[in-house]
């Protein structure tokens, strides 16, 4: 193709977008559009396998059977969750093995909070909580996405999150209102799970690489700080109602604007976990390579299986 | 010996009296595994009461490139359409 056939696609590309067109898998679309719709996808899918396994760690030790078949329900959705991105992203002519040797290779990242450790049960419901529920923020507007299969992958993930989000703050209700060492324990698991999801929506708009481009292929809508502002005015109420305390002494109603004033983020931690050096990011690594790498036998056995029995069929 | 599972295409009816519709895709050894795969993935919260479940690489599908000369002549064709009949306002039950 010429550069000149290129610029017209590329400029009718943009005019389908700007029209609030999708575009599917096997349509025409320039190059950066592929490689950036291949990796923020992968990324999302790599982070909801690797979101597995910090609640993962909890599941035995659920206090009650009504918690633990919630939990164990979040977590098979989150496996869900990384199948349908992972699906949508093989759309665009990558395969799962790229995919996971990607992430297994350290090139392709996940989100940072999950290099965070669980360390009580009030976690559970911190992360359900905070962590969903930044989550949500950031999705809900990808289900209007341009590229068709992540929408619409997109729109099966939201419909199934608000039941995380739920199931943790739920948690966190039944803590804040128990003995004062439950108490104590959901106060502190807020302290800790705070800042790192106010991180989780990503550097600040001044800092953010790819907002520009992102915006105009609607993948996506509002910059980090509007996200981030909307995640902090609709969650502090929902700490005042059970009592506990936003570990932020900056944090402030500011009239005028109607929203909340917070105080400076620590983005060199922020940039510190995603360079790999979080408490728990080498842990998380090698949970994920060691079960992809013991699990080779059983995915070699299954295709061997299915090979035999289309054999016999043949015979027969 | 290393050979990836291949991709599979999975269809749900989600209730009796609707069409299978097309959910997303999925990998697998073969076709029974398939299903079951399917059934975890994509009915978890009773979304279907039937799944179909094909190998990606058995569909044919048209290509885009072509959409002009397969859907354009469509666009001109505006007698097939009721609308384009001139009648009586008056007429009843037409």
């Amino acid at each position: 193709m010429s550069e000149e056939q290129i610029k017209t696609l590329e400029a009718q590309f943009d005019e389908r977008i700007l029209r609030d067109e999708k575009i599917e898998a096997k349509d025409w679309m320039p190059e950066k559009y592929r490689k950036t719709h291949i990796r923020q996808i992968s990324q999302h899918a790599h982070s909801e396998i690797i979101g597995m396994l910090p609640e993962g760690n909890w599941i035995t030790r659920a206090p009650s059977l009504r918690r633990k078949v919630a939990l164990l329900a979040k977590v098979q959705d989150e496996a869900g969750h990384g199948l349908y991105l992972y699906s949508a992203c093989e759309t665009l002519g990558v395969s799962r093995e790229e995919l996971y040797e990607q992430l297994h290779s350290g090139k392709a990242k996940y989100s940072s909070i999950f290099n965070y450790p669980t360390i009580t049960w009030a976690d559970m419901g911190a992360i359900g909580w905070l962590v969903d529920g930044a989550a949500i923020i950031n999705q809900v507007p990808l289900c209007s996405t341009s590229y068709g299969p992540y929408a619409r992958a997109m729109v099966r993930v939201c419909k199934e999150e608000s039941f995380h989000q739920r199931q943790g703050y739920e948690i966190m209700v039944k803590l804040a209102n128990g003995t004062p060492e439950q108490k104590e324990m959901a106060q502190d698991a807020l302290n800790r799970w705070w800042w790192p999801s106010l991180m989780m929506l990503g550097p600040t708009d001044a800092e953010s690489v790819h907002t520009e481009q992102s915006m105009k292929w609607k993948l996506k809508r509002k910059t980090n700080d509007e996200l981030r502002q909307q995640f902090i005015d609709q969650t502090v109420p929902q700490a005042d109602l059970i009592g506990l305390t936003i570990p932020d002494a900056d944090l402030k109603w500011n009239e005028e604007k109607g929203s909340y004033d917070f105080g400076e983020i620590d983005w060199d931690e922020f940039w510190q976990v995603v360079k790999g050096h979080g408490p728990c990011n080498k842990e998380r690594m090698d949970a994920r390579v060691n079960a992809w790498q013991e699990g080779e036998w059983v995915r070699n056995a299954a295709m061997a299986y299915a090979e035999k029995k289309e054999k016999i069929k043949e015979v027969v | 010996m290393k050979k990836n599972w291949p991709l599979w295409e999975v269809f749900v009816r989600s209730k009796n009296g609707l069409e299978h519709r097309h959910f997303g895709s999925l990998h697998a050894a073969d076709a029974e595994m398939a299903l079951e795969n399917a059934r975890d993935v994509y009915t978890r919260r009773s979304e279907g009461v039937s799944i179909w479940v094909v190998e990606s690489k058995d569909i044919t599908a048209s290509n885009p490139e072509n959409n002009g000369e397969l859907f354009e002549p469509a666009q001109d064709k505006v007698y097939r359409h009721p609308t384009f009949y001139d009648l009586p306002d008056e007429v009843k039950h037409m």
